[in-house]
Order: C-alpha cells, then sequence, then structure tokens
C-alpha cells in the first residue's frame, strides 16, 4: 500500500532567518542582524540539503519554498546554488513550483531578474497594507508607491506574483476595508493571502495590547463582519479562498501550502524549520534549532536538527484534521480512519452538520463559509471524544 | 515547677493589622525566647496560608522566660488568638485560659470593630487589661487621641497606656514589665486533685493529637492515666511539653502553667475543646464551665474538577477534618457536578482557607458551588427541617414558612463612608439597630440576614469604605421572612449548583443581575444559549449569549502542524477546567463569581 504522504505529495521548506527590522506584530522566527556570512550560509544550506537528500532518495518534488525572515535578503547567488543542488538531489517534477517570500523595498526589487535567473519562479511579496499610515502602524519599512513599484517590477519578472495583506487593523472599518481590497483586487495576479491581524504573545503588539494600549482593534464581530466581507468580494472577483486565509484563480493555488494542507511530506531546512517526514512507514515530525547562530554551528555536527518525535496515529490523524479542514476541498474520512485507526467521532459530526458548521457528502466533509469563522471550535468538537 | 506568684497567662486582643503578630514576636526575640537567627518573622503564625494572608487561624501559645527589673524570673505564657470573625469562638475559649490581655491598638489607627469584638470576649473573661498603642514610630501616630478613645469607647481606663513600636522594639521592655506589674498571678493549688482545661487540639502526624491545656489545680506528669471529663475516656499520657515556640518537652506541669500533652490520641473529634482533664483516679467530678461547641453557619459544595478526582478529595477533607472540628462535610450528588461533599464552615474565611489547603496541599481542583446558609423550613405537618442547600429544597406545597439565620453587625467607619455603609446594609435587607459617633467615626449596628452577608459582603464593604471600614458580628438567632428558591437554567435546563435562596422581594434584581454575569462568565458557543432565572415555573430574568462568531488561527504557520497540535491541546486543557451543563460548558469559576454583586 503507498504511504498516506503521496495523497499530499513532497515538498521542500528553506528557511531564511533574517530580516531588516522585526515587525511589531511577527512572532516568526526572524532576527535581525548587523552583518550575515552570506557564504556561510549558504554551505550549511548545501550541507542541510545533502542530509536530507540521503533519507529520502528518489522522491520526486513538487514544490521549494524559500520562507522567512526575509528571503529577499539571500544573495541571488545562494538562492541560485541551492536550487541547483536540489535538482541534483532530487528528481522534480515538470512544473516544479519555486517560490521565494520578498519584502517589496526598493532594494529587493532589484534582485527579483537574478532570482528568476537562479530558477525562481514564484514571488510571494509581504505588501501588508495599500496604505502609508497603516504601514508606519504595522511597523513596515515601505511605503505604499514603493511597493506598487516592487510589485510592478515583480509582475513584469514573475508570472506567478502573489502577495499578502493583513486587515483587521486597529481601526479599520468595513468601508475602508473594502475599499483597499477592491484595489488590491485590480493589481492581483492570481493569488492573494488575506490574513487577519493576530496579536501574538511576546511581540511588540503582544505587549502592548496586554498593557491596553493596542486601541481600537476590531471585536469578535466586526472581525467575523471583515471575514464575511473578504469573502464575498473575492467571490466576485473570480478569486475565491481554497484555504482560510488563501485566494486564487481557478489552478493558481500555491502548490507548496497544499502539500501542508494534504497533509503530504515535507522537508524543513533552516533555523526552526518544521518537517513531516514518512521513513520505512513511520511519520516523523522534524524540526530544527531555531536559533541562527546555534543551527549554523550545529550544522558541520549534524546536529542541526532537534531529536525527532515519531507520530503517533492519533497525531498523524489530528493534523491531517486540523491541516486539512483549513481547505475548501475539504477531508476523507477514510483517510483519516486509516490514520488513526477509528472513526471520526460520529457524534461530533452530527452536531456540526446540525448546526450548518459542516457539509459530508460521501466520504468527504468540508466547512462551511460559517464554520471556517470558527474552524478551531470546529476542530476541537471534532476530535472531542 | 514555677510558683504562681511568677507565672503569668495573658493573650493579645487587636483588630487585624494593628500589630498582634509583629509585637508577639518582639517579646519572644527580646526575651531571648527563640535564638536571632530563627527568628522568623510572625513566629506563631505557622500554616502557610495564615502567614500568606497574615492571619492567625488556630490559637497559638509560647512560653516566654523573662528576668524583671526586681531580678525575679517570671515565665510568661502568651497565647496568641485568631483576629478574624470567623474564628471568634477560638477566641471566646482561649481568653479563659489566662487572666489578662494586651489591648493593642493601632496609634495612627484607633479602635476597629474588631478591637471591640475581641476586647468585650476578654472582659467577659474578667480579664485585665493592659491597653498598648503601636506604630509610635509612624509619623501619623496619635497616642492621645487613641487613648482618649479607647476610654471613651470601651470605658477602661488608658492614661497608662504602654507607647510601643513593634518595630524598632521601643516600648517593649516596657510592655514585658507591665505585665509583670499589672497583670495577675494565676489561682490554683497544688495539692487538689488534678484540674486543667482543654484549649485547644490538633493533628500532628508524627505525633498524634495533640492537646493544648491550662492547667488549674493540681499536677500533670508524664506517664499518668487522664481522664477526660465529657466521655469518661482515659488515656495514657505519653508526652507533656511547652511551646517555645517550639515544642519542648518538659516531666511536669502545674497550676497556673500552659502546655501539651500527646496521649496516642487518633483524631481531633475524640477532644471536646473546653472538656475537663482529671486523672483517671482520685481525680475531680468537678468540671469547668464547658464552651459551646462552634457551629458551622456557613454551607457549599465542593466537587472535583476532574470527577475522577473524587476519592483523592474524600481523603484531603477527612484529613483536614481530623484537624479541624468545626468543618463538617457530607456526601454530596449534584446532577450537574457529579460526586462531591456538601461542607459547612465557620464563616467565609474559613471556606476559603480549606478551599485553599485542599487545592495547593493535595493539588485538587474544585468547583466550589454558591455558599448559603442553614435555612429553618417549618412543613405544615409542624415538623422543622434544616435546610443546607437549596437543591434540596421540599415541595412548597408542603412548606408552612422559612425562617433565615440573622446576625448583628458592628461596623466602624469614618463619617464620610458612612452614606455607603448605610445604603449597602439597607440593599442588603437590613434593619438598623443603632448609630453612635466617636469622634470623627461613626459606629453603625445592624441586624442583617446572614445570608446576604456570607458571600461578598466584607469586600463590598471594603470597596465602598476603602477599607477604612471594620466589621465583625455576632449571630442573633432565626427570623421568618419570604424567601423563595431561585433557579437559574441554561439552555433551558436547570443548574441545580446554581440555585439560591432569595426574599422574594430581590429575586428579581438578583435574577438579572445573575444572569447577566452568567452571560459574561460562560464562553461563546457555536450556538446562542438563553440564560434564564426562574421562581418554580416563572422566567424572572433572561439573558441570551449569542452564538460564536469568529475563532480561527488566520496565519498559517508553514508546516508546522506541531504548533497547530498544541493549541488544540490547550483548548482541550481549558475544557477541563469547565463542566458540560447538556451542550453547554461552564467554567468552574462562574459558580461562585455568578453571585457576586456590584451594588
Ligand atoms: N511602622 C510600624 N509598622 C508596624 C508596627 N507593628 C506592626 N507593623 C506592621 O503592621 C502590619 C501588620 O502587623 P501584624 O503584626 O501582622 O498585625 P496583626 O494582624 O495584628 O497580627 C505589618 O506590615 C507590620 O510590619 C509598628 O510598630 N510600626
Ligand atoms: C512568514 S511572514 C513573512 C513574510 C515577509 N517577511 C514579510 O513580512 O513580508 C508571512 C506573512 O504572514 C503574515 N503575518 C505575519 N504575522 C502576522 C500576524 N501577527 N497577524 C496576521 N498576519 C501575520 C504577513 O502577511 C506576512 O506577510
Ligand atoms: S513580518 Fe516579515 S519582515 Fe516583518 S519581522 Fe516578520 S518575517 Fe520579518
Ligand atoms: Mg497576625
Amino acid at each position: 500500500m503507498a504511504d498516506d504522504w503521496e495523497k499530499g505529495g513532497f515538498g521542500l521548506y528553506i528557511h531564511w532567518p533574517f530580516c531588516e527590522a522585526k515587525c511589531p506584530y511577527c512572532d516568526f522566527n526572524s532576527h535581525v542582524v548587523r552583518q550575515i556570512d552570506q557564504h556561510a550560509w549558504c554551505k550549511a544550506y548545501l550541507a542541510e540539503l545533502r542530509r536530507a537528500a540521503a533519507e529520502t532518495p528518489g522522491r520526486v518534488l513538487r514544490s521549494v519554498f524559500f520562507g522567512g525572515g526575509t528571503p529577499s535578503l539571500m544573495d541571488p547567488e545562494t538562492v541560485a546554488e541551492i536550487i541547483a543542488e536540489i535538482r541534483r538531489l532530487w528528481p522534480v517534477a515538470n512544473d516544479l513550483e519555486i517560490t521565494l517570500e520578498a519584502n517589496p523595498g526598493s532594494v529587493e526589487a532589484t534582485r527579483f531578474a537574478a532570482y528568476r535567473q537562479g530558477g525562481v519562479n514564484r514571488i510571494s511579496m509581504g505588501i501588508q497594507a495599500l496604505n502609508d499610515t497603516d504601514l508606519r502602524r504595522l511597523g513596515r519599512l515601505h511605503t505604499a508607491s514603493e511597493a506598487m513599484a516592487a510589485f510592478d517590477i515583480a509582475r513584469a519578472t514573475f508570472e506567478r506574483v502573489s502577495f499578502d495583506l493583513i486587515y483587521a487593523r486597529q481601526g479599520q472599518s468595513l468601508a475602508a476595508w473594502e475599499a483597499e481590497l477592491q484595489q488590491a483586487l485590480t493589481l492581483a495576479v492570481d493569488h492573494l493571502s488575506l490574513y487577519q491581524l493576530t496579536i501574538e504573545q511576546g511581540t511588540a503588539f503582544g505587549d502592548r495590547y496586554r498593557a491596553g494600549k493596542l486601541r481600537d482593534l476590531p471585536d469578535e464581530d466586526l472581525g467575523a463582519d471583515l471575514y464575511t466581507l473578504t469573502q464575498e468580494i473575492c467571490d466576485a472577483a473570480g478569486m475565491p479562498a481554497y484555504e482560510v486565509s488563501n485566494h486564487a484563480r481557478d489552478g493558481a493555488q500555491s502548490r507548496h501550502n497544499l502539500i501542508y494542507w494534504r497533509y503530504g511530506d515535507y522537508i524543513g531546512i533552516g533555523p526552526g524549520a518544521h518537517g513531516r517526514l514518512t521513513l520505512d512507514g513511520q511519520r516523523w515530525a522534524t524540526e530544527t534549532y531555531s536559533n541562527p547562530k546555534k543551527w549554523l554551528d550545529n550544522v558541520p555536527l549534524r546536529q542541526a536538527e532537534k531529536p525527532r518525535n515519531p507520530l503517533s496515529p492519533q497525531d498523524q490523524a489530528s493534523e491531517y484534521l486540523l491541516m486539512g479542514l483549513r481547505l475548501k476541498e475539504g477531508v476523507s474520512l477514510s483517510r483519516y480512519e486509516n490514520l488513526a485507526g477509528s472513526p471520526l467521532n460520529r457524534a461530533g459530526l452530527d452536531d456540526l452538520a446540525d448546526l450548518g458548521m459542516i457539509t459530508r457528502s460521501g466520504d468527504i466533509i468540508t466547512v462551511s463559509n460559517q464554520g471556517f469563522m470558527i474552524l478551531n471550535a470546529v476542530i476541537s468538537r471534532l476530535l472531542d471524544s | 515547677m514555677t510558683p504562681l506568684s511568677h507565672i503569668r497567662n495573658f493573650s493579645i486582643v487587636a483588630h487585624i493589622d494593628h500589630g498582634k503578630s509583629t509585637l508577639a514576636d518582639r517579646l519572644i526575640q527580646s526575651t531571648n525566647t527563640v535564638a536571632d537567627r530563627d527568628m522568623k518573622e510572625q513566629m506563631l503564625d505557622s500554616m502557610d496560608i495564615e502567614r500568606e494572608r497574615g492571619i492567625t487561624i488556630k490559637a497559638q501559645t509560647v512560653r516566654i522566660n523573662y528576668t524583671a527589673a526586681n531580678g525575679e524570673d517570671y515565665v510568661l505564657n502568651l497565647i496568641d488568638t485568631p483576629g478574624h470573625v470567623d474564628f471568634a469562638y477560638e477566641v471566646s475559649r482561649s481568653m479563659r485560659a489566662v487572666e489578662g490581655s494586651l489591648l493593642v491598638v493601632d496609634s495612627t489607627q484607633g479602635v476597629e470593630a474588631q478591637t471591640l469584638a475581641n476586647v468585650y470576649h476578654a472582659i467577659d473573661a474578667d480579664h485585665e487589661i493592659v491597653p498598648v498603642l503601636n506604630k509610635i514610630d509612624l509619623p501619623a501616630s496619635d497616642c492621645d487621641r487613641v487613648a482618649e478613645q479607647i476610654e471613651d469607647v470601651i470605658g477602661i481606663d488608658a492614661s497608662g497606656a504602654i507607647r510601643v513600636s513593634a518595630k524598632t522594639g521601643e516600648g517593649i521592655i516596657e510592655t514585658l514589665e507591665s505585665i509583670v506589674q499589672n497583670l495577675p498571678a494565676p489561682k490554683g493549688e497544688r495539692d487538689a486533685p488534678l484540674k486543667a482545661m482543654l484549649v485547644d487540639s490538633w493533628y500532628d502526624s508524627y505525633l498524634g493529637v495533640i492537646v493544648l491545656v491550662r492547667i488549674m489545680d493540681g499536677v500533670l506528669k508524664k506517664g499518668e492515666r487522664i481522664r477526660m471529663l465529657s466521655n469518661n475516656s482515659t488515656h495514657h499520657v505519653d508526652r507533656i511539653g511547652v511551646f517555645r515556640p517550639a515544642m519542648t518537652v518538659i516531666d511536669e506541669l502545674g497550676p497556673g502553667e500552659i502546655g501539651f500533652l500527646t496521649a496516642s490520641i487518633k483524631q481531633v473529634r475524640d477532644t471536646r475543646v473546653g472538656d475537663t482533664i482529671t486523672h483517671e483516679k482520685k481525680g475531680t467530678e468537678d468540671a469547668l464551665p464547658g464552651f459551646k461547641p462552634s457551629q458551622p453557619v456557613v454551607f457549599c459544595g465542593l466537587f472535583p474538577v476532574d470527577s475522577a478526582e473524587f476519592e483523592e478529595l474524600r481523603d484531603s477533607i477527612e484529613k483536614l477534618a481530623l484537624n479541624d472540628a468545626s468543618f463538617s462535610y457530607e456526601m454530596e450528588t449534584s446532577a450537574a457536578l457529579g460526586f462531591g461533599f456538601r461542607c459547612g464552615f465557620l464563616g467565609l474565611l474559613h471556606l476559603e482557607v480549606i478551599r485553599d489547603r485542599i487545592e495547593r496541599e493535595y493539588d485538587i481542583e474544585l468547583i466550589t458551588t454558591a455558599p448559603s446558609v442553614i435555612y429553618h423550613i417549618h412543613m405544615k405537618d409542624g415538623t422543622m427541617m434544616e435546610l443546607h442547600n437549596p437543591a434540596d429544597m421540599p415541595d412548597l406545597t408542603l412548606v408552612d414558612h422559612l425562617e433565615e439565620p440573622r446576625i448583628k453587625a458592628t461596623i466602624l467607619v469614618p463619617d464620610d463612608y458612612l452614606g455607603d455603609v448605610l445604603k449597602l446594609c439597607q440593599d442588603r435587607r437590613g434593619i438598623q439597630l443603632d448609630l453612635t459617633y466617636a469622634g470623627s467615626r461613626a459606629m453603625v449596628v445592624y441586624d442583617l440576614p446572614l445570608n446576604e452577608v456570607v458571600f461578598d459582603f466584607y469586600d463590598r464593604l471594603k470597596s465602598v469604605t476603602k477599607g477604612y471600614a471594620s466589621f465583625d458580628y455576632a449571630m442573633i438567632g432565626y427570623r421568618q421572612d419570604q424567601l423563595v428558591k431561585m433557579s437559574i437554567l441554561v439552555n433551558d435546563e436547570p443548574v441545580d449548583a446554581l440555585s439560591t435562596m432569595v426574599h422574594r422581594d430581590r429575586a428579581e434584581q438578583r435574577g438579572r443581575a445573575m444572569v447577566e454575569k452568567l452571560k459574561d462568565l460562560i464562553p461563546r458557543h457555536m450556538f446562542k444559549i438563553p440564560i434564564q432565572a426562574a421562581i418554580g415555573g416563572k422566567v424572572i430574568a433572561r439573558e441570551t449569549l449569542s452564538a460564536m462568531r469568529k475563532d480561527v488561527t488566520a496565519k498559517c504557520y508553514g508546516g508546522d502542524a506541531t504548533r497547530k497540535r498544541k493549541l488544540l491541546d490547550k483548548q482541550k486543557a481549558g475544557k477541563k477546567k469547565m463542566r458540560q451543563f447538556g451542550k453547554v460548558d461552564i467554567p468552574q469559576e462562574a459558580f461562585i463569581s455568578a453571585l457576586k454583586m456590584d451594588g
């Protein structure tokens, strides 16, 4: 029997942990440093690629994703060398997707052509907002017009360009967001990520929020209304959500994200990167050290990765649900049952169907629009024994 | 053995925070009873909770050796008594074991409600009283004013009041001298049959029950057989000693002395406070006037959050009860909460102390249900039953009328806040009995229903008076009133643990407050939830908790599925702190918080 991961495919994630400045809302593994020894980092990534390839020989790669941090701070040569090595180490799909996350500053934009040269074929830009006031509040270094300029260059350079916006910002009204989103849709090529601002512990916003100083954040009701409005507008523009926060024209979904959400196998390389790997029938959760220096120092010792944890059948089944239900396409009950060794709880399914949160058709359950807004509660009900 | 003329037995009475424990520390320290390096602050408050809250719960005692200015050696026995109203019974019984009291008053504050309550216990016990004005190191100290107040309000001579700073040690020697000179020596006959008072007892896991005794007549020696007059049970005394404050074994205790004995007694319940102890043979038959055993007045249900922990809860409650005869318990089953215990306490502080100890020392998370007092239900057939739990309210057609316990509350308050205090008392169905002034302070005496007080009256009082009011109360008996049982329905299902008894005229207001509170306390669910208050079949208040609208992780953390799983685990842990009623999860703290009134 084929391994379960093959239903989701196989991908590679590469984490670049540096940024020019730390954004006040961000809790990703990103650091600001004075100098980066690009050469040392390049060597380390190459070593890690070889280590990973030795475990997964012959698997066909469907996607490579340079995420961050700000991968557009990587030297284009580094990116090119990594891609070249990847192509040596694994067989790749004909339509291999290679995405790089870029910040829309003017300096970054000058490198786009070189990235393309090196093999990158998709760009995901962190534009975040289309007006300067909100960009400043979000602590971003770029202005709206710089972002537009960078975006134009990206569009001219790559066929596939996506960008991210953060909404449900402080003081944002429904009308203001509607106008901004309409403008974004006129720019959008084929993919758009729209994230509601999340206040994370341990960030500058998190501290300010706790001190009661982050005012005018949308409450639960406005948050829900903003989300609903977003779905309506994007549906009408032919960019429906295929995941909670991700929108695409038909066929333009991020292949990389789909690997995660369809619970495929993926290698995670670079500081703090996570992976899921099936080896000899056992699925493992992998994670590397997130401190950049520690990671870099550990690579030559072949200890950049923390000790691995095997995933129990129930863990895998839970993860499949947690990831898969984020997708419009839903999850398969039989696949869940195969992973868990027992069927999904019947009472939960019935309850949620009665409440209109999920729909069942044959083997597939999908979450309704209403259900998406309270997905955490839906999943926790389903996994409640 | 010390001659009677060289013994002084005394207690310290004070309002909370006036410096009783600090003064005791100083007395112990300045007589070298404890080596400086062993000195901890608040030597006598030994339980963790007591130390943390700065309150004394059990009576504690210490023997101090003091060489007076006249060159003679004296033995001073101090019994430290609890200061809080819940433990008033402890105060009154300890007072009978000593001949005098230091009346400590904070000279920056003046006389407070507990000063009064406690000094009256001392006067009742015929004590000689030495007034001590404490905290004279503080700029706000005003000894003349406070001395005058003591004379006015309490009616004792305060011209010779000792001026002390328990903090700096100033006046401590004067205090010791005054104890020797002004307090009477105990009386007693060395050759008479043994007559000892059982002052207190508690459980020690190594020694079994430790009995604190005051010898009135005769001599008690190690190895003797003793008899308790109340039930004629006999015991072999295997240890005798005194507290310095550490336990120190000695051979015998004579008249006027205070110390402890152990006699392989297994349970605190086998010892009755106030009992008379004598020798098995040739003993006395003349019992000391007994104390009335303390009665629980506040009841509530304690249920384990995790129902699998019921046996652990039973175990912990049994252990605590071994050491606290004033705490009662019986098993209770609630449709909503499963198995637990209905427990009786002396007051809310006592309740909180026991609950904290179970949670802390035994690591069991608890759901505490609404505290209730004991109602007397007079049935149409002429019988009377006690109602400890509103959920047990009998069929109303069989009930003739209900009575509730009332208290006499004494409140001292600066006159600036008098209006707020009167309003609070009126709101709680109080009847004013007295209102007098002493300087700029008013003394308000109210007749109040206990059920309006047990819950959050003291908190409210502190908050409306910014902490300047002091409060004390005594039970005065039962009175008939228009009381009804109010039920709470969540998603159309009654939640028995939220039922309360209320006055008919207040029911609607109280019901509305409760459903509003619950609406805030219960988290939103996937569906909307009606929350209603009802009397019998009639709904008197209703709120609707709207359905949850947004609860989703917006951001994708790449492949970090572990993070998502952790979030799910956290949600599950959160759910464990809730109880399910039908399809609704109610957080454990809701059962108490729903009752707190803001007005
Ligand atoms: N400045 C000053 N503070 C004191 C004095 N005596 C006690 N205190 C403080 O008053 C507070 C209450 O004292 P404590 O002995 O616990 O009071 P108790 O509740 O009567 O036992 C503590 O913070 C003590 O440190 C004193 O003479 N001077
Ligand atoms: C891994 S981040 C990094 C991308 C890139 N460094 C940037 O900031 O443009 C990917 C996206 O997550 C979103 N994001 C990060 N923190 C967020 C937060 N606290 N709330 C909502 N969205 C957030 C932003 O839209 C961001 O573009
Ligand atoms: S949001 Fe992007 S640019 Fe800002 S700190 Fe995070 S990773 Fe770096
Ligand atoms: Mg004290």
